[in-house]
């Protein structure tokens, strides 16, 4: 069984995200990237499949400028096989994204596509259901737990109401849950045997796709700060004040 | 526990101006030399912090053609400014008054942080190795007691010691020479400065704490370019300590303060002190209606000649500020960090090819320039002792008259840890409340500095007794602890009654004061899982 899975750069979790002056973006300059939270416990599952025997190799691919490498070279270091990066600068959107899978995927013929949830920059949670729906694959989003039998998963999803438990036929494309696995340290001699891995590289033209936005993005700007709280004296004061000041009852 | 090893010519422990320098001469010197830099930050340039105004003289000297290489070096100095602050009036000092040493008109105002993400860059591309992530947290030796390398530290522990399922062992680096270039108060060169007796014969190390704060102001009140320090209040005239205010580009100011560390009184924090500073009218009136958009702080060395151990020991040197090569009256310790590093290459070199011992490392010291500023520049910070204003004088006699070169030396006469003088004896000291607009508490100052730590894993803030906090330290001097500390990790918190010292070290922003100001020297800090810690931008 071969795996494929799509890896992204987004900025660091831990860092402050800083609106650009102009609203145009977000500030990128000498910001801390990394790897996308979810991304990493899509790969660890990977590995963890292959570790099991249950999987021949594990494909790691990023689109994105030529820093997004750095997230491919991560993954080749925790035991991805073999890297890809597809050049795009700028926003690509995740129509963009899957069409580039669906290409890849045609290309490589995994058997599983792996990828996070979703994204913590633009936190659209679309790749995998248009990629499925491009591939007219079987889908499991939300995964916290996954079992490989031959020719099937059986996937424990995180949804609102609880857990649910899927099963879903070869091929098929998964979306990785934070809660899915711990995902491991890169060493350090592993480090120096990724960069010895093969990663090739093309564009997105290269595979016939036009990564064009189709959405317009008009301004970015950053939430409105919320007033410091008060504290009322009695029950009077609160009642007035949601009455009059909150206008909620 | 046997560990995986690997080999290398050169292992370099820290990825800042010194180690940076060290790594990029070697290449230089020898091409086929394997060199490798470990980095405790999760990125170069994430853990470095500093003014800064630059002196490009060892960069010069380095990479003659940096302005052609892309360099984030941008920004020259246009005007200089030097205040004396009273509570509300300020007096501005001549520039053709000061010292020739605090003129910076050939500087440039930079991000070290920025600078170090450059060089990182320049060594890759010499074929040097940089781990960014892998702290080393111990030091390894050859059973002649000389150093053989390093041991990475482990990954996936819990906060009670035991192996996560994501454990990781660390590694052993072995090196015919190692370097440590860690910055002020490296946690393995305060361990080599004891076992090889380094500082023997020298003063106690004098340190500072300073803070900084980048603002995004109104293009109005910018003026790139612009270099502005002051000194006085809210610093009483004990106190050693002043301002930075720099104008870099687009439209941002470094804002920064530091305070020595030989402070008297338990109930100063320094934190606070560089909050009251920023409402002074001539500062408050820059900064108004600006946003603050980085906030950091960071130990810095002050002791000079006098306290800079020797940076040579069996199978290792000791370069920058893990050894203390700062300039004091320059407020400036990028260069001469460079420097001590590029010397160090040299060394290295040639040990490496003709044999020679790590030992002539002094000698070349001695001939550098470094050695020559640092020689005249020694009895500025000493002379502060006697209060700023006796310290302004002899340092006008001694740096614009004499110019560094009266025959004598003042001399350091306690560490920083000794300083503190009973609480009952002190007065002590009402900080005004945080306005959310120019001052700020340390919460949403610990924020800005994108700092954290994994949850459950040992706590890297080991205090020797653990006892001593509430028994000792709380009753004698306040806990200083909850003040020095410029992002809270340490708090005495009343729970039934009782108090108790707690540590948040996931708050810790590596700044290591605390290892050095503890009246007791009870707090030992060491290093953490790799990549924790601030995330600084253009610090």
């Amino acid at each position: 069984m071969k795996i494929l899975v799509a890896v992204k750069r987004v900025i660091d979790y831990n860092v402050q995200i800083r609106v650009k002056e102009d609203n145009s973006g977000v500030v990128t300059d000498n910001v801390k990237m990394s790897t996308n939270p979810p991304d990493d416990n899509a790969i660890e599952e990977a590995v963890k499949i292959k570790e099991a025997g249950k999987a021949k190799e594990i494909v790691a691919i990023t689109i994105g400028d030529d820093k997004a490498q750095e997230t491919v070279r991560k993954a080749l270091a925790v035991g991805a096989d073999r890297g890809i990066h597809v050049k795009a600068d700028g926003i690509v959107e995740p129509l963009a994204v899957s069409k580039i899978l669906k290409a890849v995927v045609e290309k490589e013929k995994p058997d599983l596509v792996f990828m996070g949830k979703q994204a913590i920059d633009d936190d659209c949670n679309q790749t995998g259901q248009m990629l499925a729906a491009l591939l007219d694959w079987p889908q499991a989003t939300f995964a916290s737990k996954i079992e490989v039998s031959e020719k099937s998963l059986t996937v424990t999803r995180e949804i609102d109401e609880g857990l649910e438990t899927i099963e879903v036929n070869i091929p098929a494309i998964v979306t990785c849950d934070l809660r899915l696995n711990e995902p491991r340290y890169a060493s350090l001699p592993n480090i120096m045997k990724a960069k010895k891995k093969p990663l090739d590289q093309m564009t997105a033209s290269d595979l016939g796709i036009d990564t064009k936005p189709r959405i317009e993005q008009i301004k970015v700007e950053e939430p409105p700060k919320r007033k410091a709280g008060i504290k009322v004296s009695n029950v009077a004061d609160l009642v007035n004040k949601l009455k009059n000041e909150a206008k909620v009852i | 526990m046997s560990r995986e090893v690997m080999e290398y010519d050169v292992v370099i422990v820290g990825g800042g101006p010194s180690g940076l320098s060290t790594a990029i001469k070697l290449k230089q010197l020898k091409s086929d030399l394997n060199v490798c830099v470990l980095e405790k930050a999760s990125e170069i340039g994430a853990h470095i912090l500093s003014g800064n105004v630059f002196e490009t003289k060892a960069l010069d000297e380095l990479l003659p053609k940096w302005k052609e290489m892309g360099s984030p070096i941008k920004t020259k100095v246009s005007k200089e400014k030097f205040l004396f602050l009273s509570k509300t009036k300020s007096l501005s000092w001549p520039t053709w008054l000061l010292p020739k040493v605090q003129q910076n008109h050939k500087n440039y105002i930079i991000s070290l942080a920025n600078l170090c993400r450059w060089l990182a860059e320049q060594a890759e591309s010499l074929g040097v190795e940089i781990f960014p992530g892998f702290p080393a947290s111990e030091i390894i030796y050859h059973d002649d007691g000389s150093v053989k390398g390093i041991a990475t530290q482990d990954m996936g522990v819990d906060k009670n010691g035991n192996k996560k399922d994501s454990f990781e062992s660390g590694i052993e680096l072995h090196a015919k020479v190692t370097v440590f270039a860690e910055g002020c108060r490296g946690h393995l060169g305060k361990q080599l400065i004891k076992k090889f007796e380094l500082d023997k014969g020298k003063n106690p190390q004098q340190y500072g704490i300073g803070f900084k704060e980048i603002w995004e102001i109104d293009e109005n009140k910018h003026e790139e370019g612009l270099v502005m320090h002051t000194a006085g209040w809210p610093l009483d005239n004990k106190t050693y300590g002043g301002s930075f205010i720099y104008h870099a580009e687009n439209k941002q100011i470094f804002l920064g303060y530091v305070i020595g560390l030989d402070y008297q009184n338990p109930y100063l924090s320094p934190f606070d002190e560089f909050q009251r500073f920023k409402t002074h009218p001539s500062i408050k009136k820059i900064i108004e209606g600006g946003k603050r958009i980085s906030y950091g702080a960071r130990a810095l060395i002050e002791g000079g000649l006098q306290s800079l151990p020797k940076m040579y020991m069996p199978g290792a040197l000791l370069v920058g500020c893990d050894a203390g090569t700062l300039n004091m009256p320059k407020i400036k310790g990028s260069h001469t960090a460079m420097k001590s590093g590029m010397i160090a290459a040299e060394t290295i070199f040639s040990h490496l090819t003709e044999k020679k011992s790590l030992s002539i490392f002094e000698e070349n010291f001695k001939k550098s320039w470094v050695y020559e500023e640092l020689h005249a520049a020694r009895n500025v910070k000493p002379s502060f002792s006697w209060g700023l204003i006796l310290g302004i004088i002899f340092t006008g006699i001694d740096q614009i008259i004499f110019r560094g070169k009266l025959p004598f030396t003042l001399k350091h006469k306690h560490a920083d840890h000794e300083t503190l003088k009973p609480a009952n004896k002190m007065p002590k000291i009402v900080y005004p409340k945080p306005d959310n607009e120019i001052t700020f508490d340390k919460t949403s100052s610990v924020y800005l500095s994108g700092t954290n730590h994994t949850d459950n894993q040992p706590v890297h803030l080991k205090l020797k007794n653990p006892n001593l906090p509430i028994d000792f330290t709380l009753k004698e001097y306040d806990e200083p602890a909850q003040r020095y500390c410029p992002v809270g990790v340490y708090e005495v918190q009343i729970q039934n009654k009782i108090p108790k010292f707690v540590i948040n070290s996931q708050n810790c922003i590596h700044c290591k004061t605390c290892d050095i100001k503890e009246p007791s020297q009870n707090i030992t800090w060491v290093t953490p899982e790799g990549g924790g810690g601030p995330k600084y931008g253009n610090m």
